[in-house]
């Protein structure tokens, strides 16, 4: 692929070809007191360029790292800027992160120069500031607080503005000449993993990953510089540096910052994006947000609200595909549209919506299907940070729940025979920062990326993501099982709350169950089944048939999936127990230990892989006091029906 | 570091021999005290003491029968509370003074009244000068939204706000008639602990970045002797101490008003 002309090849470039181009449009909008305020592209390139000035005043030079710190507005975003348009390297921070994680990205890419939002930010960096000595310069937006701030670090945005308008008048072609000097296999930005085990990495992003990622995007979905993006994420995101930062500059579209934390969803409303970026979470406390509402309201709505979402769950996301619906259900959709899915988009923010995109962890097809079928075109996309978030995305009338759609254009995808998905791509990461050890593990002699992640593609050619690689095992004949898959597709059900999932090394895939008390235990009531506890309840005949339908489901789901049509479950234990992290088996994070469970339970292992009815368990618990009992109790093991493989359409 | 850093003016606030009584309860016995400009002063006291007694004295509440109030070298038997408002004094109430169903920034917006100036059918027309007054009027609002940090609820009716968040638009409302002296009727009554956190930082902000004077009554020990500058203690409507933190924690005659003495 041609790279980007040399006089787009860099943001900063990018930023001047707009200034040139559309310098009256405005750019970029932050709520403040109350009302839009906007800076058109012409007045970010003269932000941009006095503070960049003010920063080389202070002797800040090409491949230097600045810190930015706090949440999206747009002086940050003038500092990242500046900071490239010096040939430095913007290190964006999580405006949450705490001080001691901070202290060691300060040490490994040696930071002497820091923007950051308000005393919040500033007071943790002079918290970390002993152990970071390369720390010299410490700028600030939000005066503040600072008021008695006495420290030779500390300067005002404002003092560092008016240095450079100083420093400008005796430098006046300096700054072009060191735009000019950038070039597209520059380091833009480095952004830290945060690793889950060890310290952070450094990921080391080029502007050619980033600008030909965000290309990518722009062709597939046929952006235009009048689309209209909410920027609400942390700017230590990659996904709020591609779609909200890189595609900003190369498309030269707007973007709003919201006035804080918890004005998102009115600021969203009164902006009403039409190309839109949110993980899992914040589409479901959304959906929360309106559940909770609808609980409210008078019993028409009620009665209008879930009459419509049936229909829609049922014909939405065919609609939105293009797909062949009957015109009685059309009419009825699009009557429904009236009365209940357009006043609900509205209300969400979402009527002007083009494009949607959800990433970062897997998301429950109800919830998904709940925005699709609203008529609201939400895409998965898949990608990490090492690969500017640029592997995967579903294509507009060709979206399955449970893929991530084909690779972009330009992506190369391979699937190793232990699962485990490698790529190549344009936006594939440099390396990380002073860590050549951690580059080789995750990128081999021939440049291929070993994602961790283990999928495979479907007929139709798209990337469905099943588990990590390192815990995908195979049954006895050699049938591909992952456990997470089949215990996520257990736990989208509303009775269930945990489940584990054996079946490495076994002729067969079972599974253990945790019942969720709450939703059995109003399904309980409203059929007035009498019980007396946790364990009473888990141990119903009843529970255990409506455990078994939804085991059932999940199989059925399963034999249309010709890789893991052999992994459906055919006995599986409703436990007495709820699985807990004091008790070990659970992390603090919620996981399963699956291996620990396995041990602590055996009794019930060898019950499900035998054919007994039943089994006693005795198991440990510590109680919320610290004292620990035990808890004994039978259980029954039930085996539920299993499908034959539906051959794959058209193979 | 801001204690260290703050420099306090003359006194702007003169409380002298002041009495006070409901035909025959005294609630108030020869009291005397200062505030000095930019401080935050704390009345402290057990219930009944008379501490909203005071600070209904000082706003023209209540008229004692005997004493005199000081303000800005003007001293005066009674104040009246229009007069108080007019000359920057402005106040908080235990209770909440807001209109429940109108929305935080009307209520701000109220809070300004005093300083509207056009002729009430040019307001309602919106018209020229009027309209133009009340942009200004709306951005010293924005300002004080932005300050307490309370956009996300800007066009909430106030009933439907949690207490936390209602005392501090209460609070909001005081600081839109940008008083010189601020008195505060038990700030943190109500509170949890993060609210009253909250709550602090507001009230040291308000001192630091608009250098109002800050007269505060509240009876949660802990809060007082973190926030205030100097400490009035009031037991059964008499001045018992008066002071610093630090010497108040040492006063034994406050010690024994708090924890009890045997007689």
């Amino acid at each position: 692929m041609a790279s980007a002309v040399a006089d787009r090849d860099t943001f900063p470039k990018l930023l001047a070809a707009h200034a040139r181009e559309r310098g009256d449009a405005p750019a970029i909008r932050e709520k403040d007191l109350g009302i839009w305020q906007s800076w058109t592209w012409r007045e970010v390139a003269h932000e941009v360029r006095l503070l960049a000035a003010g920063l080389a005043s202070r002797g800040f030079t090409r491949g230097m790292h600045l810190a930015v710190v706090g949440d999206n507005r747009p002086r940050l975003y003038w500092a990242q800027l500046a900071t490239q348009a010096l040939g430095g390297i913007p290190v964006p921070f999580y405006q949450d992160a705490p001080a001691h994680e901070m202290a060691f990205v300060f040490q490994n890419a040696e930071i002497g120069f820091a923007v950051v939002e308000d005393q919040e930010q500033a007071d943790k960096l002079f918290e970390i500031l002993p152990q970071c000595p390369t720390l010299k310069h410490v700028f600030y937006d939000d005066p503040r607080g600072f008021r008695h701030y006495r420290r030779d670090e500390l300067t005002s945005y404002e003092t560092l503005r008016a240095e450079g308008e100083a420093w400008l008048r005796d430098h006046p072609d300096f700054l072009e000449a060191e735009i000019a000097k950038g070039k597209g296999a520059d380091t833009a930005i480095m952004l830290y993993t945060s690793g889950t085990t060890g310290n952070p990495k450094g990921v080391v992003l080029s502007y050619d990953n980033l600008v030909r990622s965000g290309e990518a995007y722009a062709r597939l979905e046929g952006l235009t510089d009048r689309e209209e993006v909410l920027a609400y994420l942390p700017m230590a995101w990659i996904g709020q540096n591609l779609f909200s930062y890189a595609q900003w500059l190369v498309v030269g579209f707007r973007i709003n910052c919201p006035e804080s934390a918890e004005t998102v969803i009115t600021d969203m409303r009164e902006i009403g994006p039409t190309y839109y970026f949110a993980p899992p979470r914040v589409l479901e406390a959304l959906l929360t947000q309106v559940t909770i509402r609808m609980e409210d309201a008078g019993w028409v709505k009620r009665w209008l609200f879930r009459h419509f979402m049936a229909l829609a769950r049922r014909v939405g996301s065919r609609i939105l595909d293009g797909q062949p619906v009957s015109f009685g259900d059309r009419f009825q959709y699009a009557l429904g549209g009236l009365a209940i899915y357009g006043p609900l988009r509205n209300a969400l923010g979402m009527t002007r919506i083009r494009v949607a995109y959800t990433a970062g962890e897997a998301i429950g097809p109800d919830l998904f299907v709940f925005y699709r079928s609203l008529g609201i075109n939400l895409k998965q996309l898949y990608g990490q940070t090492e690969t500017c978030a640029s592997v995967c995305v579903q294509h507009d009338g060709h979206v399955k729940p449970d893929t991530v759609g084909p690779p972009l254009e330009g992506v190369e995808v391979r699937v190793l025979d232990s699962g485990e998905i490698v790529l190549r791509c344009p936006g594939l990461f440099v390396e990380y920062h002073q860590n050549e050890e951690a580059t080789r593990e995750a990128k081999d002699a021939e440049g291929w990326y070993h994602t961790g992640d283990a999928g495979y593609f479907d007929a139709d050619g798209h990337l469905k993501i099943i588990d990590r690689a390192k815990d995908v095992g195979k049954l006895s004949d050699g049938t591909l099982f992952a456990p997470k898959y089949l215990e996520n597709k257990l736990k989208f059900f509303a009775s269930i709350k945990e489940a584990v999932a054996f079946g490495d090394g076994r002729p067969e895939a079972t599974a253990m169950i945790n019942i969720d008390m709450q939703a059995v235990g109003d399904w309980a009531e409203r059929r007035g089944i009498a019980y007396s506890g946790y364990q009473d309840l888990a141990a119903k005949p009843q529970v255990y048939e409506l455990i078994r339908e939804c085991v059932e489901k999940v199989n059925a789901d399963l034999a249309a999936d010709p890789k893991l049509c052999g992994s459906q479950v055919h006995r599986f234990v409703v436990l007495h127990k709820e699985l807990d992290a004091d008790d070990g088996e659970l992390t603090r994070t919620r996981k399963v230990r699956r291996r620990y469970i396995a041990e602590k339970y055996e009794s019930v292992v060898h019950a499900l892989y035998s054919d007994m009815d039943h089994c006693w368990v005795e198991a440990q618990v510590r109680f919320e006091d610290g004292r620990t009992g035990s808890v004994r109790a039978q259980l029954a093991v039930k085996t539920a029906r299993t499908f034959p493989p539906v051959a794959a359409k058209a193979a | 570091m801001s204690t260290a850093a703050r420099e306090f003016g003359d006194v702007i606030l003169k409380v002298e021999g002041v009495s006070l009584a409901f035909g025959g309860v005294k609630a108030l016995t020869e009291v005397s005290f200062d505030v000095r400009e930019h401080e935050i002063r704390a009345i402290i006291g057990p219930n009944g003491a008379g501490k909203s007694s005071m600070l209904n004295v000082i706003n023209g509440v209540y008229h004692p029968q005997q004493g005199q109030v000081t303000y800005r070298g003007e001293a005066r038997r009674a104040m009246d509370p229009h007069r108080a408002a007019r000359s920057g004094i402005a106040r908080t109430f235990q209770n909440l003074a807001l209109f429940k169903g109108m929305s935080v920034l009307d209520n701000l917006l109220a809070g300004r009244n005093l300083m509207m100036r056009m002729p009430i059918l040019l307001q309602a027309l919106r018209v020229g000068p009027a309209l133009r007054e009340e942009i200004a009027h709306r951005k010293r609002v924005e300002e004080i939204i932005d300050f307490l940090e309370i956009q996300h609820v800007r066009k909430t009716p106030v009933g439907r706000l949690p207490y936390g968040l209602q005392k501090r638009v209460d609070l909001g409302r005081a600081l839109a008639a940008e008083p010189r002296v601020l008195l505060l009727d038990e700030p943190m009554a109500g509170m949890n602990v993060e609210e009253k956190q909250d709550m602090c930082r507001f009230i040291l902000d308000v001192n630091d970045e608009f250098g109002t004077t800050i007269v505060l009554i509240e009876h949660d020990m802990g809060v007082v002797m973190d926030l205030s500058d100097r400490v009035a203690v009031l037991d059964y409507g008499r001045l018992i101490g008066d002071g610093t933190p630090d010497e108040i924690r040492a006063n034994q005659a406050v010690i024994d008003a708090y924890l009890g003495v045997k007689h």
